[in-house]
């Protein structure tokens, strides 16, 4: 019996990893059956959380854990793409951090919308040991883009 | 040809104004370069300005937030701002952040010189 996939990445928080984030993760979500334009736009959702770690939790400081945890996975009978992004980082509150109103004339704030848009579930809730926030993404891949693959 | 954190653009003037031309993945380590190239662009008021994004296969919501930043400028003053050659995945963050009907969007190089 195959061992399922189970991929967990560490960087540290500098902007310079995320370009190597986004072509593992469009990778995996290609390899678990997601079409090419669902991996491409998982991939920016996840950019966006990581970016989000870097730039708001740890304030643009760099050399601090990012943590991002890809697996397949099955929820409510359904094959899915599980993504999670933890990190260290301090004083923040899990349950404000929302996405912005659309304003097309205020830049900024596009990430968590971004991500809640892409993703069919996520959910933000401070870590266990409370030492930070965890970012849970749910992505359902359909049965007819699994067809096929391997 | 200027680099800046491997970013490269281009300036090529217009009759009306000017095309800056840009080559590489915009993402959160890559839009301040781009903030700043179009920063000086904007103090030259052209009337008419064309960002050719046909050498750029990424875009986050940092480069999205860039050009929207761009656009309002532009459109303060009564001026314009047109963007050509969109990659797919580029169109695609423009269409989930429902921005893909803010902007002129069009085709290509020429397409923009006229809209």
């Amino acid at each position: 019996m195959e061992e399922p996939w189970d991929i967990t990445l560490r960087i540290v928080s500098h902007p310079r990893y995320l370009a190597i984030v986004r072509a593992a993760v469009e990778s995996f979500g290609l390899k678990v059956g997601l079409s090419e334009d669902e991996a491409a736009k998982v991939t920016l959702a996840v950019d966006e959380a990581m970016a989000n770690v870097i730039r708001h939790g740890y304030h643009g400081e760099t050399g601090h854990p990012i943590w991002l945890k890809m697996t397949p996975t099955q929820h409510n009978g359904k094959p899915a793409l599980k993504m999670v992004v933890e990190d260290e980082c301090r004083g923040v509150d899990a349950t404000c951090i929302k996405p912005k109103p659309r304003d097309p004339n205020r830049p900024g704030g596009l990430g968590v919308a971004i991500i809640k848009e892409v993703m069919d579930e996520m959910e933000y809730e401070t870590r266990t040991d409370g030492s930070g926030i965890s970012l849970s993404m749910l992505k359902y891949v359909t049965p007819a883009k699994t067809a096929g693959k391997e | 040809m200027a680099r800046t954190s491997a970013l490269a653009t281009q300036r090529t003037p217009l009759p009306d104004g000017m095309v800056v031309s840009i080559s590489g993945e915009i993402d959160f380590s890559r839009s301040p370069a781009l903030r700043s190239e179009l920063i000086a662009v904007l103090g030259d008021k052209p009337a008419r300005l064309v960002i050719d994004l046909a050498g750029v296969p990424y875009m986050d919501s940092s480069g999205v937030a860039t050009l929207v930043e761009t656009l309002r400028t532009q459109r303060d003053a009564a001026r314009k701002l047109v963007i050509c050659g969109m990659q797919p995945k580029v169109r695609g963050i423009f269409e989930i952040a429902r921005l893909n009907t803010v902007f002129i969007i069009v085709g290509d190089l020429e397409a923009a010189r006229q809209a």
